[in-house]
This record gives C-alpha cells, structure tokens and sequence, in this order.
C-alpha cells in the first residue's frame, strides 16, 4: 500500500516541479526576434551567394575571367567569360554567370580565388516564384550597382 | 505481451508509417505488420533520401567532396568533416597544427551538444511533450550562432581543412563559448527538473524497447545506443583522435537498455562535452591554423586509408582508396545512424505501437545519415 502512494505524490511532485520552470519562464525576456519586423544582422563571415569585387582605384570588377573558380566548383555552378580589352594588359570578365539554383554555398569558389575577386554577400532574403531569377550575372549586377 | 506470431495474414494487417511522418524525422518508411496494436514485423525501407554521397566521391577532386561531408548528418556536420579531412590527412600524410586541433574539438563538441538538443526536443515531441523543444532550441540557437560567426553557416559547417582550418576563431567565440558553457550547466539541471524526472516520461521510457548488449555486437550499434545497454564503447576513448587523449572525460554508460537508459547516456553526454570545452579553451594553445605546404591539388599516394570519429550518433568511419590520382578511387562511409536502424526490426517485435516509436525515438536517427 505505501509503495503505490509514494508514487502518486511523488509523480505528482514531479509534475508540479515542472510546471515551476514553465511558469518562471513567462517572466523571463522573449529570445525571438519578430520577423519580419525585426531581422537579425548576419556575422561578417557569412556566407550567402557570392558577389564579384570591384576594384576602388578602378572601379571595375577585380576578377579578370581566370576560371579558377569555375573549376574549383563542385557543382559547376559558375560560368566566366572574359576577353581582351583594347590597350589592356590582361583579360577582363564580361560575364560572370552563377546558378544559384546547384549552388550549396561552400565557398570552395572564394577560397580558390587568389587575387580575392569574389566574396559573399549578406543577403539572405532570397526568395523567388520565378526560377530563372536565380541564374544571375554577377557582372551585369555590379554594372548595374555602379550605374 | 501477447505476440501473434505466425498468425493467419487476414488476422494482421499492414500499416505504412511513412515515408512521411513527423515520427520518423524525415523520408524513412516503416512497414509495419499489425496484430491490433501489437508489432509482429517491422521493416524499416530506407532509399527515399539517395544521394549518392559515396558515388559523388569518385567524380569530384578530394577538396570538392568536403561540403558533401557536412550534408550526411546534417546535425553533427562537424564531426563527418572532421572524419573525412582526417582519412585525407592520414593518406597524404599532413600534420595538423595544435591549435587547429584544439579548435576541431571545441567545435565538434559544441555541434554534440547541438545535435543532442535537436534530438532532445523532437524525441519529446514524438512523445507528446512541445515545451521542451522550444528550451532546447533556445540554447541551441546560442550554438549555432557561435558557430555561423566563425564558419558562416548554421548547419553544413565545411569549417575544416585538409590541414587545419577554414581561418581561425576570434576573441568572440572564444568568450562567446566561455560564456555559453557557463550558462548550460544550470540549464542542464533545468532539464532535469522540467523532463527527466517527469513521471508520464519515466512511464514512457522505463523498460521499454529494451536492446541487449548482444543485439548491439549483432548490428554494430555505436553511440549512445551502445552506451545505453552497458558498454563503453566511445571512439574518442577507445581509438583516441585528435587530441582527445589530452582531456578528461568520462563516457556515460547505463547498463539497463531500455529508452530511458540512451535518453540518460545523451543527457549526461552534454555535460561531458561541456567538460571538454572548458578544459580544450584553458588549453587553447597559440600558433597557425593551417599546416604549411599543403599542396592545392592533394594527390595521396596510393592504399587504403580508414578514419573514425565518435559523432553525435555514433561511430561514424571513412575508409578512402586512393590511386595517387586527384580524385578518389572509391570513399566507403561507414554511418551510425545505418547501424542503429537495422536493430529496430528485431527490438521492436512484439511491442505496441506508440512505445515503438519511442524506441525510434531513442534511437535518434537521421534519414539522411542512413541514405546517404
């Protein structure tokens, strides 16, 4: 007879012990942010899609179409075109195209990039209804972004 | 329990569980053979989440497998890379600075803790509690935002190198981890206090889906499964790697088998973890978080190379052959999760349904991990 009773107001207990963290948790500050009124600011490591680097003194992209970056890709997701400008030494980039589509964000792209032409951006609102809005140019945006 | 065995087939009946259902966390299908309540078969069929993560490793170069690395367990992401670079590095034969190593285990023990909350808020979740989940993500986000400050990304970390590195932890996640290991002592006794010694769970788990020591040789059950029916099997103590010979720790075992005895193992694992954080930020020594001359493209000279970590789930291995050419000849993972699944027909014999899904509960398993 006693061991059944034990069990009962011991269960019992354990129940309203419990409910004590519940309760003194409503009295604690909220840990969620109200998105989309609020959003948080990424780390500066963070790796969203990549974004081509523009040179300050020149004001064009740094990369100059070397392709390292297309064959460092797992998932030949970056396509580079460039040619050779009149007067200039090197090649410059005229399309820098990226499927974000195959992307998975390893970063393999700028890591390999020795003269630091691509980086990532901070963006992560990301969504779309339209697929081919993923296959971006990142040279035409950063034409457009200087313009 | 009353077990129709061998009865007559119009007396059973089939029930699919899955390849969609909150219980079994992903796309795992269960075909299970009903008496009434009771289990008279189970057969897990697995192959919904493919991905050939074992093919891709023949056709990419040795650097370009590693994010696939994090996409196995994609909760314990850490651990499979570090099991990976560890295979390369052995078959190229680099060595991995001290600090680099010191970083590889704060990071990878963090993730446990990590991986071991998911599974602490979804196994209630599968049990019918919600609360405890939303504490168990609360000081979950506090890691994974540790985590994205220095690699990045919340989930598929890719934070090693062959060598050391992705680049070196700042002043904030070392303080930010000082502060977090603070913080989650008290939260592990909140836990206590809010769920273990919670009677409806005691209930629940106590002698239920029992798994005997030998059942676990059987199947090669690893991880907290194996602890929980009484062996000490722990890769990082039986096959010290890294350089978690230099910390103290002990591994957690229970000898009873039953859910509750691998829900304990996996409680008592956190505060381990957070023992060997603390103890690998003390120690933290200084210095270059990439070995020098690692070349760019790895060509290790030809054999049979073989890594285990312990990983959240368990024992996890990478066997690579290499024939000295920039992609590897074949790259066998040897994942937890398959293991601990396959003895799930055999236990689950006889039990009634919902204590069946705590048994798979406590399992803690990962689709993808056993697709890979």
């Amino acid at each position: 007879m006693k061991q059944p009773l034990r069990d009962i107001v011991g269960g019992f207990y354990s129940l309203l012990s419990g409910m004590r963290v519940t309760i003194a948790q409503f009295f604690k500050p909220s840990v969620t942010v109200h998105y989309p009124h609020e959003s948080l600011q990424m780390p500066a490591r963070f790796r969203g899609h990549i974004e081509l680097v523009r040179d300050p003194a020149t004001g064009k992209a740094v990369c100059f179409a070397c392709k390292v970056c297309e064959k460092s890709c797992p998932s030949d997701c970056i396509t580079v075109e460039g040619a050779k400008l009149e007067g200039a030494k090197r090649k410059s980039v005229t399309q820098f195209r990226l499927d974000f589509t195959k992307c998975s964000l390893c970063g393999s792209c700028v890591e390999a990039c020795k003269s630091n032409a691509i980086r990532f951006s901070r963006q992560y609102n990301l969504a779309s209804t339209n697929k081919d809005e993923f296959v971006m140019d990142l040279f035409k945006r950063l034409e457009a972004e200087g313009q | 329990m009353a077990v129709a065995q061998g009865k007559a087939p119009n007396e059973t009946f089939v029930l699919n569980l899955g390849p969609q259902h909150p219980a079994t966390h992903g796309v795992l299908r269960v075909k299970l053979t009903m008496d009434g309540e009771y289990i008279t078969r189970a057969e897990p069929v697995p192959g919904y989440i493919h991905r050939m993560q074992e093919k891709m490793g023949e056709n990419r170069t040795w650097a370009q497998y590693l994010p696939n690395t994090s996409r196995i367990d994609y909760l314990s992401a850490m651990a499979y890379t570090h099991g990976y670079v560890g295979a390369v590095e052995r078959a190229a034969g680099i060595q991995v600075p001290p600090r680099a190593e010191y970083v590889r285990v704060i990071t990878s023990e963090l993730n446990r803790i990590s991986s071991h909350l998911v599974w602490f808020g979804a196994f209630l979740l599968d049990l019918g509690g919600f609360t405890p989940l939303l504490y168990a993500f609360d000081d979950r986000e506090k890691i994974l935002d540790l985590l994205e400050g220095i690699t990045g990304s919340r989930l598929t970390y890719s934070y090693y190198r062959f060598g050391g590195l992705y680049n070196d932890v700042d002043e904030d996640f070392l303080g930010g981890t000082r502060e977090f290991v603070a913080q989650m002592r008290p939260r592990l006794g909140m836990y206590r206090t809010l769920v273990t010694e919670n009677i409806i769970l005691r209930k629940r788990l106590e002698g239920i889906g029992v798994i005997t020591p030998e059942q676990c040789r059987k199947y090669g059950a690893t991880g907290p499964v194996i602890r929980g029916s009484g062996i000490a099997y722990d890769v990082r103590k039986v096959e010290p790697y890294s350089v978690y010979a230099d910390f103290e720790f002990d591994i957690p075992v229970f000898p009873e088998g039953d859910s509750m005895a691998r829900y304990l193992v996996r409680m008592e694992e956190m505060g381990q973890s957070l023992r060997i954080i603390e103890q690998a930020l003390a120690k933290l020594p200084d210095g270059p978080v990439m070995a020098e001359k690692v070349p760019r493209v790895l060509k290790p000279p030809a054999g049979d190379y073989c890594y285990a970590v312990e990983a959240a789930r368990g024992r996890f291995a990478v066997l690579v052959v290499s024939d000295n050419k920039e992609m590897a000849y074949r790259i066998k993972l040897r994942t937890p999760s398959f293991s601990n699944l396959s003895l799930f027909e055999e236990v689950s014999q006889g039990m009634m349904l919902p204590d069946a899904l705590a048994l798979m509960g406590s399992l803690d398993l990962v689709i993808p991990d056993i697709d890979r």
